[in-house]
Order: C-alpha cells, then sequence, then structure tokens
C-alpha cells in the first residue's frame, strides 16, 4: 500500500501539469504545482514535499538551479527530484544525475510506467529508511 | 662668321650633352619603359657619323648613287639580326660580355691572345675613322670662322686650330664622366646612351632642315634641282653609275657595311652591350633603317645644288650643306647644320671611344698587369680605382693617338675612305664572330689564323698604300711590289689586278680569313675549355635558365676567398648582395666561410668579374687563385643539362605542390562548411524533436488518461479533450512552419513578384487581428505617409511577416494596458514597417538572436509561447525581398521590430 505523499510538480507547460496532477491525485499522492522555477523554490519552502516532478527548460530559473537549490541544501536534499524533460541527449541526463537527481524521464513519458516509476522509487526510500 | 660665337655654339652644345646624359643617369632608376626601345633604336643611329652628314653629299656628288651602299647594307641585313643580334645579346648577357674583342676572346676558350688582337685590329681600324671625326669637327670650325679668306685647314693659325684640340679634350672628360662611372662595364651608361639618342635627333633634324633650306628656299623643290641638273651633262653622272663605274665595288661597300653594323666597336657597344631588353631589339629593326631612309633623302639633291649654285668652288663638296645657307646668309641655318654634324661627329668619337676604351683596358692592359707580378698586387690591392684609372687612361691614349692622327696624316683623306678602311678592318671579325656563333668545330687556333692573317692583308692593302700617298714610304712598293717581288704589290697582290684598292683588298682579306679559319678549325683541336664555350655559345638559349651554374672549372678555394676577391671588385655591400641573392637561388650555405667553395660559386665569381675586367682577365685572375683539374666538354654538358633540370623540375614541383595546397585548402573549406552544415542540421533536428516532443507529451498522457480511466465525468473528459486538441494544433502548426522555412531557405518557394499596397496589406493583416486585439484590452495605433511608393513583392509572404510581428507583439505587450504602434515610413528608397509594444522588452544580449532558429532553445532554458520559428521566418522572407530585419527598444518600454523593403525594385 503506498504511503500518502507530497509530491510537487513543476513545469511551465499547463497542459502537462494538468494531465500529471491527474494521475498523481488518482495514486493517492498529495499535489502541489509551480508554473515555473521560482514558484518551485516557493513550494518547496512552503510545503515540504517528499517528491519533485521537474521540468528542465522554464522561463525563469530553469530545472537544474531547482534541482541545485535542493540537493545543496541540508534541509531539502532528501528530497527525491524526477526530472521529467524533453531533453534526450545524453549530456543533459548526465548533468541531472550529477546534480543528484533521482531519475530521469524522457517525454512524451508512458503514464502507466510514470506511477510505477514513482512508487517503486517510493517503496526503495522506504526500505533504506527502515 | 664671328669665332667666339662658334666656340660658344660648339661648347655649349657639349654642355647640353653633359645635361642630358646628366638627367638620364639621373632618372634611370626610374623605369620610363616606353622611351627605352626608341632610345635604343637611335643609339643605333650611331651609325651615321660625319661621313653620312658630310661625306655622303661630297660621295654623291663624285659618283652618284655609290654614298647610299652603306645604308642599303644594313637595310637588307636587318631583318636578320632577329638570329644574329639577338644570339648576340643573349651570349654577352650570359657570359657579361662587354666588347667585341670580349666576345671573341670568350668564345674561343676566353683565351687571351685573341682578345689582345682583336683589340689591336679595332684600335689600329678605328682610331684614324675617330681622326676623320675630329677633322670634320675642325674643317667645319675653320669654315665658319675663316670664310671667304681661308678655309684650307693647314694655313691655320695656331690658336684657332687648338679649338678641335679643347674639343677633343672636352670630349674626353664628358666620357671619363659618363663611360666610367661604373667599375661594371656591362652595366648600362644610361646617360652616355640617351645622350647618343639625342644626338641621333639632332643630327637627323638639322640635315632635314639643311635638306629643306636647300630643296624648297634655293630651288623650288626636287623638280626644280633634278631637271636643272639634268640640263647639264656634267651632273647628269649623279643620276646612274657611269660606265666606267665599278659594281663590285659596290657591292662590297653593301657586304662590308653589314657587318660593320653589328662588328664596329661603337655598334658592338650600343647595340649589344648596352641593350635592356632584348624586345627593344624588334623595333630598331625596323626603326633603324628607317632613320637611314629619312637621312638619305636629301642627299643626292644638296649634292647637286653644291654643283649647281655658285659657292667657294675652293672647299670641298663634302660640305655643301654647310656652305649653302652660309653664302645665301642665312646664319641661323647654318649654325644648326654645324651643329648636326658636330652631333654626329661627336657621337661617334663618345661611343667608339668608350668600346675602345674597354677593350684597351679589358683584353690589352689589365691581362699584361696581371701577368707582371708586382704590378698585379697593386692592381688587387686597389681594383676599383686601378681598373677606373687604367680606363681613363685608355680613353685619354685613344682620343691623343686620334687627335695626333688627325693632326699628322688625315689632311690628305676623304671621310669616306677611311670609314670603308675601318669597316674593312671589323670585317675580319666576320667568319670568328659569326662562325663562332654557330659553328661548334670552330675553334682558337682557326681564329687567330683567320684574324691575324686578314688584317696583315687588309694593313698591307689598304694602310701601306695610305702610307705611300702621305710620302712615308717609297712609292716604288706601289709598282714593284715589297721587297720588289712583283707578287707583293699591295694593289695587286698575288697579281691580281681586275679590282679596284677596296675590292682587291676584301677579297684577298676575307677569302684567306675564312680560307684559314676553316682550315685551322677543322685540323687543330681544341681545348676543354673552347668546347665548353663553344656549347655555351652556339646554344644559348638552351643554357640561358642554368647558366649561372654551368661549372666549367673543377678546383678548390676557399669561400672566404672567393668573398674577399669580389669584395676587392664589387665592394662589401654589392659583394653580400650578390651572394645572398646566389646562395638562396641555389641554397648553398655560404656563411661556413672556411669551407671550399661550390664550384658553382667559382664559376659565377668568374663570371661576375668578366663584367668588371672582361672574360679573359677574369679567367686569369680566377685561374690564379683556384687550384685548378681539368674538366670535360661532357662533364659540363652533364652539370648544365643537370642544373636545367633541377630548375625545371624544382618549378614544376613548385607549381605542383601550389595546386595540391589550394586543393587541399578548398578541400578543408568544403569540409568546415560541411561540418558546419551539419552542426547546424543537428541542432535543428535536435530542436524539432523538443519542440515536437512537449505537446506530444501531453497528447499521449491524456488519451492514456482518457483510456484508462473510463470513469471520468463529462466535463473533465471535455477538458482533456479540449487540451488535446490544442496540443495538437501547436503540432501541426510547429510541422507546417518548419515546412515552410525549409521551403525559403531551400529557395523552393515560388515568390510573386506583384505590386504591393503596403497600407492595405498592414490594414488587413490589423483587421484580421483586431478581435484578438480587443480582448486582450489593447489599443492599436497607425501611422501612414501619404503617398506610399510602389513596392513589389509577395503579398502572402509579407502578409505572414505582419502578421507575425503583430502577433508576437500582441503576445509580449503589457498585461493591462497594452499598447501597440504601427508606424510605416519612406526613408531613401525604403519603406520602413515599425511595430512597437509596450511590453517587458527584450535584453540586449537577446537581441542579436531572437531571429535564429529556435532562440529559445538555444538559450537552453528560456522558453516562451511560440515554435520559436516564427521571427526566422520573417527574416528569411524579408531577405528574400532585399530588405532588413531588426529589432531596438521601443522609446519608454517595450520593443520595436521592423523590417524594411526596397522601394519599386522588382525582384
Amino acid at each position: 500500500m503506498s504511503v500518502a505523499r507530497k509530491v510537487l510538480i513543476v513545469d511551465d507547460d499547463p497542459a502537462i501539469v494538468m494531465s500529471v496532477e491527474f494521475l498523481l491525485r488518482k495514486a493517492g499522492f498529495e499535489v502541489f504545482i509551480a508554473l515555473s522555477g521560482t514558484e518551485a523554490m516557493v513550494k518547496i519552502k512552503e510545503h515540504q514535499p517528499e517528491l519533485i516532478l521537474l521540468d528542465i527548460m522554464m522561463p525563469d530559473v530553469n530545472g537544474y538551479e531547482v534541482c541545485d537549490f535542493v540537493k545543496q541544501s541540508e534541509a531539502y536534499k532528501h528530497i527525491k527530484v524526477i526530472f521529467i524533460s524533453a531533453k534526450s541527449k545524453d549530456e543533459d541526463i548526465k548533468l541531472a544525475y550529477s546534480k543528484g537527481a533521482d531519475l530521469f524521464i524522457i517525454k512524451p513519458f508512458s503514464t502507466r510506467r510514470l506511477i510505477e516509476k514513482i512508487t517503486a522509487l517510493n517503496k526503495e526510500d522506504y526500505k533504506t529508511i527502515n | 662668321m664671328n669665332t667666339l660665337l662658334v666656340v660658344i655654339f660648339s661648347f655649349g652644345y657639349l654642355l647640353l650633352l653633359f645635361g642630358v646624359a646628366y638627367w638620364a643617369e639621373k632618372k634611370s632608376n626610374q623605369n620610363n619603359n616606353t622611351l627605352k626601345p626608341y632610345v635604343y633604336a637611335l643609339s643605333m643611329a650611331v651609325y651615321c657619323t660625319a661621313w653620312t652628314f658630310y661625306g655622303s653629299i661630297g660621295r654623291a656628288a663624285d659618283f652618284g648613287p655609290d654614298f647610299l651602299a652603306i645604308y642599303i647594307g644594313p637595310t637588307i641585313a636587318a631583318p636578320l639580326w632577329f638570329l644574329i643580334l639577338r644570339k648576340m645579346i643573349r651570349i654577352c648577357k650570359a657570359q657579361r660580355i662587354t666588347s667585341i674583342a670580349d666576345f671573341i676572346s670568350a668564345r674561343y676558350g676566353k683565351n687571351t691572345s685573341l682578345g689582345t688582337l682583336a683589340t689591336i685590329v679595332c684600335v689600329l681600324g678605328v682610331i684614324p675613322y675617330i681622326s676623320l671625326q675630329i677633322k670634320a669637327i675642325a674643317t667645319t670650325f675653320a669654315f665658319l670662322v675663316n670664310h671667304p679668306q681661308q678655309t684650307s685647314l693647314s694655313s691655320n693659325i695656331s690658336l684657332l686650330s687648338n679649338i678641335p684640340f679643347w674639343i677633343t679634350v672636352l670630349l674626353a672628360v664628358f666620357i671619363i664622366i659618363f663611360g666610367t662611372r661604373k667599375v661594371d662595364s656591362t652595366e648600362r651608361h644610361e646617360g652616355m646612351v640617351t645622350a647618343v639618342a639625342f644626338e641621333s635627333i639632332v643630327k637627323l633634324v638639322a640635315f632635314l632642315v639643311g635638306g629643306i633650306f636647300v630643296v624648297f628656299f634655293l630651288f623650288n623643290g626636287f623638280d626644280d634641282i633634278f631637271s636643272r641638273a639634268a640640263a647639264i651633262p656634267a651632273l647628269q653622272k649623279s643620276f646612274t653609275f657611269d660606265a666606267s663605274y665599278n659594281y663590285t665595288d659596290w657591292l662590297v661597300m653593301c657586304i662590308l657595311s653589314m657587318f660593320a653594323v653589328l662588328l664596329l666597336p661603337r655598334q658592338f657597344q650600343v647595340a649589344v652591350v648596352e641593350n635592356v631588353d632584348e624586345k627593344h631589339l624588334y623595333k630598331a629593326i625596323w626603326l633603324f633603317p628607317l632613320y637611314l631612309l629619312i637621312i638619305n633623302v636629301f642627299v643626292l639633291p644638296i649634292a647637286l645644288a653644291g654643283q649647281l649654285l655658285p659657292i667657294s668652288s675652293n672647299f670641298e663638296a663634302d660640305f655643301s650643306i654647310l656652305s649653302l645657307p652660309f653664302v645665301y646668309h642665312h646664319q641661323g641655318i647654318t649654325l644648326l647644320i654645324y651643329l648636326g654634324g658636330f652631333s654626329a661627329a661627336t657621337g661617334m668619337i663618345i661611343v667608339e671611344t668608350i668600346a675602345l676604351s674597354t677593350m684597351l683596358s679589358n683584353n690589352l692592359l689589365i691581362p699584361l698587369i696581371l701577368k707582371v707580378a708586382p704590378f698585379k698586387k697593386i692592381f688587387i690591392h686597389k681594383v676599383e680605382r686601378s681598373i677606373k684609372n687604367i680606363r681613363r687612361l685608355s680613353i685619354i691614349l685613344i682620343l691623343l693617338l686620334a687627335y695626333a692622327y688627325f693632326a699628322e696624316i688625315a689632311e690628305s683623306y676623304s671621310l669616306v675612305s677611311t670609314g670603308l678602311i675601318s669597316f674593312a678592318a671589323v670585317a675580319q671579325f666576320a667568319p670568328a664572330v659569326i662562325g663562332g656563333m654557330f659553328w661548334s668545330r670552330a675553334n682558337k687556333n682557326g681564329a687567330l689564323l683567320g684574324i691575324i692573317s686578314g688584317f696583315i692583308i687588309w694593313f698591307f692593302t689598304l694602310i701601306i698604300p695610305a702610307i705611300i700617298g702621305a710620302g712615308l714610304l717609297p712609292k716604288e712598293i706601289l709598282s714593284e711590289g715589297l721587297f720588289g717581288l712583283g707578287l707583293l704589290k699591295p694593289n695587286q697582290l698575288f697579281g691580281l689586278s681586275a679590282f679596284t684598292p677596296l675590292t682587291h683588298a676584301f677579297f684577298w682579306s676575307m677569302f684567306i680569313n675564312v680560307l684559314l679559319y676553316v682550315l685551322g678549325s677543322l685540323y687543330t683541336k681544341s681545348t676543354n675549355q673552347e668546347e665548353i664555350q663553344a656549347e655555351l655559345f652556339i646554344n644559348v638559349s638552351k643554357y640561358r635558365v642554368a647558366y649561372e651554374t654551368s661549372v666549367n672549372r673543377t678546383g678548390q678555394i676557399k669561400i672566404k676567398e672567393i668573398k674577399s676577391l669580389m669584395e676587392q671588385f664589387l665592394g662589401q655591400e654589392k659583394t653580400k648582395q650578390l651572394l645572398t641573392h646566389f646562395s638562396r637561388r641555389y641554397q648553398l650555405n655560404l656563411l661556413q666561410e672556411d669551407a671550399n667553395a661550390d664550384q658553382r660559386l667559382i664559376t659565377y665569381a668568374e663570371k661576375i668579374l668578366s663584367g668588371v675586367i672582361g672574360s679573359a682577365s677574369s679567367r686569369i685572375l680566377i685561374e690564379s687563385i683556384v687550384k685548378e683539374e681539368e674538366i670535360s666538354l661532357n662533364e659540363v654538358v652533364e652539370i648544365l643539362k643537370e642544373s636545367q633540370q633541377f630548375i625545371s623540375l624544382n618549378k614544376e614541383l613548385q607549381q605542383k605542390s601550389e595546386q595540391l595546397k589550394k586543393a587541399s585548402d578548398a578541400l578543408e573549406l568544403a569540409n568546415m562548411q560541411m561540418k558546419e552544415a551539419e552542426i547546424i542540421k543537428d541542432d535543428f533536428l535536435y530542436s524539432i524533436t523538443h519542440e515536437l516532443r512537449t505537446p506530444l507529451t501531453s497528447i499521449r498522457a491524456f488519451s492514456e488518461i482518457l483510456y484508462d480511466n473510463p470513469e471520468i465525468d463529462t466535463l473533465q473528459r471535455q477538458q482533456f479533450l479540449a487540451t488535446m486538441i490544442k496540443e495538437i494544433e501547436r503540432l501541426s502548426r510547429l510541422i507546417t512552419q518548419v515546412l515552410d522555412l525549409e521551403k525559403l531557405e531551400s529557395g523552393k518557394q515560388n515568390i510573386q513578384h506583384q505590386e504591393i499596397a503596403i497600407k492595405k496589406l498592414v490594414e488587413d493583416v490589423l483587421h484580421a487581428l483586431s478581435q484578438l486585439m480587443k480582448d486582450k484590452n489593447i489599443t492599436l495605433s497607425t501611422s501612414f505617409p501619404e503617398h506610399l511608393p510602389v513596392v513589389y513583392g509577395d503579398q502572402d509572404l509579407l502578409s505572414r511577416v505582419v502578421n507575425n510581428l503583430v502577433s508576437n507583439a500582441i503576445k509580449y505587450c503589457s498585461k493591462k494596458d497594452g499598447e501597440i504602434k504601427v508606424m510605416v515610413l519612406e526613408n531613401e528608397g525604403f519603406i520602413k514597417i515599425n511595430i512597437t509594444d509596450n511590453g517587458e522588452g527584450i535584453p540586449d544580449k537577446d537581441k542579436n538572436y531572437v531571429f535564429n532558429k529556435f532562440y529559445q532553445t538555444e538559450n537552453q532554458t528560456k522558453k516562451a509561447e511560440g515554435s520559436g520559428l516564427g521571427l526566422a521566418i520573417c527574416k528569411k522572407i524579408v531577405e528574400l525581398h532585399q530588405g532588413e530585419i531588426g529589432v531596438v527598444d521601443a522609446e519608454k518600454s517595450g520593443t520595436c521590430f521592423y523590417f524594411t523593403l526596397p522601394v519599386a525594385k522588382k525582384l
């Protein structure tokens, strides 16, 4: 049984946000939304999510920067970061992992696999914690 | 006439000559090549001496057309110069030959005795000829000053007879100044040559003026003279050869003059040594005969006039061109004629003296000095000054001899006969020179035998009678023969009595000369050195390129010794310059001065020194310091061939490698362009896939959601479906734009060029977008000039540009009080359309990139609405219309996009 967890969706494309939000709510997550990098940082402080679904290309602060913000802070570095991006080059993915990302999902993605992966990540985490 | 006036004129003219020569020397550095061929051709007219100017008239008065022979000879021979003279020039340039004597000596193994012999022949043969020029000056001078009291030279008082002496002295000064400026006698005497060319003009003009004066002022044209002369039986002989005329004499004169025009020292000097560019010869080939023709037009009429008109009868017919205007009191013309004759004489004296002095010093005096050890020491020690001094001494010696001959003997001889004796002397070189250029078996022994025998016969048959005539030898020799031997009568050698003295001398001297030359060459063996020189002369064109490396000796000497030898002759700077050039050309290392010199360097040094002291002297000098081993012709030819091949191979290789370099450069460029294109293509593809992924993501997500969740309520379903439709539209729009751009960029887009009413076009676009603006509460303002010029272009494409820019403005203008200004302006042949919004503006650093494709993606992290292709498409369209597109900050806040279109210019 999945534990209800707080998830932050960060993407500047409203259509994508809408679809992912629907999926996660249905899977039982508590969902927060940020349409830009700056908004994401505000929401992270505000809601202390345990998981962030992060787009890279955004108008103000980009996904990598948000990731740095999370992983380089003692307070937030435990937060899992999943990049969901249309960037598909190897170097983009490597960069993301080097910044401490937990997973990199390339757009367009399968909604079914997305939930599975998130759940798996949660379980793994659960195991290591216990 | 006033003595002072004539003196002033004579010396003034000489000063003018100094001026011309000085001016030419100064200007010689600037290359005025258009005049040079003419100067060359005119300098060859030094052939026309006082003999032509005065002597021809006298000759015509006595023998009619006989005088023409010596001009017809060269005229007939001129086309042959192309073959002979050109080859002589090439040989002399390659071998650095300085005179005709040097030429002969160089051809036959650089033989010293041949050079000396040729020099002696020239000096003896030509000095009387120089004297005759002095005599012409003296006679005409005396005539002007004394007439009508006395015209005879012998009765001149001492002061006046000194005037020719002082003129000779002044000429010596002139020749020393302009003839010995440079020690290298292969270097051109620009000043001297220009002065001589100038003299050629002066004598031609003077003669023509004299001729026109006589024919058209004293008579009524040619008809008048000829008809009046025809009426007098005594003068009829001038029109034809009379029955007693000896035609063989005429032929002999023709042939002699053919040789003389090439072989006389002064002719060799101007035509060969002073030649700057072999192409100048092509002009001289026709210009020189033309000059001869023009200067002879008035000879016969003047000769007739001299006999028709009552002028002082005790004055030689030679000078009637001068006496006619004088007697008729035309002082100006008389002086001009005098100057013409003066210039003909001085021109000859100057060039002949320079040529003879070069020979005398290079082929007689310097070899002598080099053979006597103590002299050689002094010579080598101060070589440049020694050479100059030797040459100056030679000049003074020659002029002194000529003056002495004039003062003592010349009196009794006419200009023409002395001239012909000179011609006959230099004709003795003809077999050795011409044979030497074409016949490889010809050798030194043949040449020596030929020239010596020819010269002896010349002396015996032409000079001895002259000496007898002067009363210096008993007359019995003429009638009884030398030593009383009948076979040795100077005018009837070996009993041959059928010819006139000239033909007789010519026949015997040339016959024996050629015979001994051929037999001597056939029956004696050539030395290696001779064979080498023969090969180099005969095949000069073949070896011209490789000439500097034509090794003709093998020997050992240290580089520093060669260097110091050259420095003594040429000075340190010139030597350094020459050696640097040489080492660069043949990639020789000359810096290790203790090493043995390369054979090519030794040969090169010898050649350079040849130009200074003549080939024979140079050879003696080099031989005396280099330990020699004999080298055979075959070896030399091998070396020559190798270096020839080496040079052409080198050239070929260089060309090839240049071509290769070009090709590889082009390839590299193409490669780079291809790589660049590939990068651009990759980036473009990546950007496109990236742009495609975003709408695809939501479309896929929503379709899966809808599929997996049939229970979703209708409202949400509708919302999801609407989003999907929007995203699909975005996708197809993107694809269309990609294709559009591809079409525009590849040139496949069909562009109309119709007349466009810009105002209407803009208004239509704005109208189509008016609803959108209303929705967003945007205030629109427009401004158009009253009359807009016609613009040609594609209506649809331009509408898209305006639409795109206005749409962007709508998208980016202030969210609250949106304002858009559309302004059309006309400016210097362009129409400019400004579209301004009041949004946040574009940062300066981005302005340059907004027109790039997928600029948002290139900038990595910034993303705005739109495909990222709109502005790129706009830019392409405007560029296709030969306009410009750009973006600037608006006056307050916001952005102003503009584009221009050329007025009334069809695409």
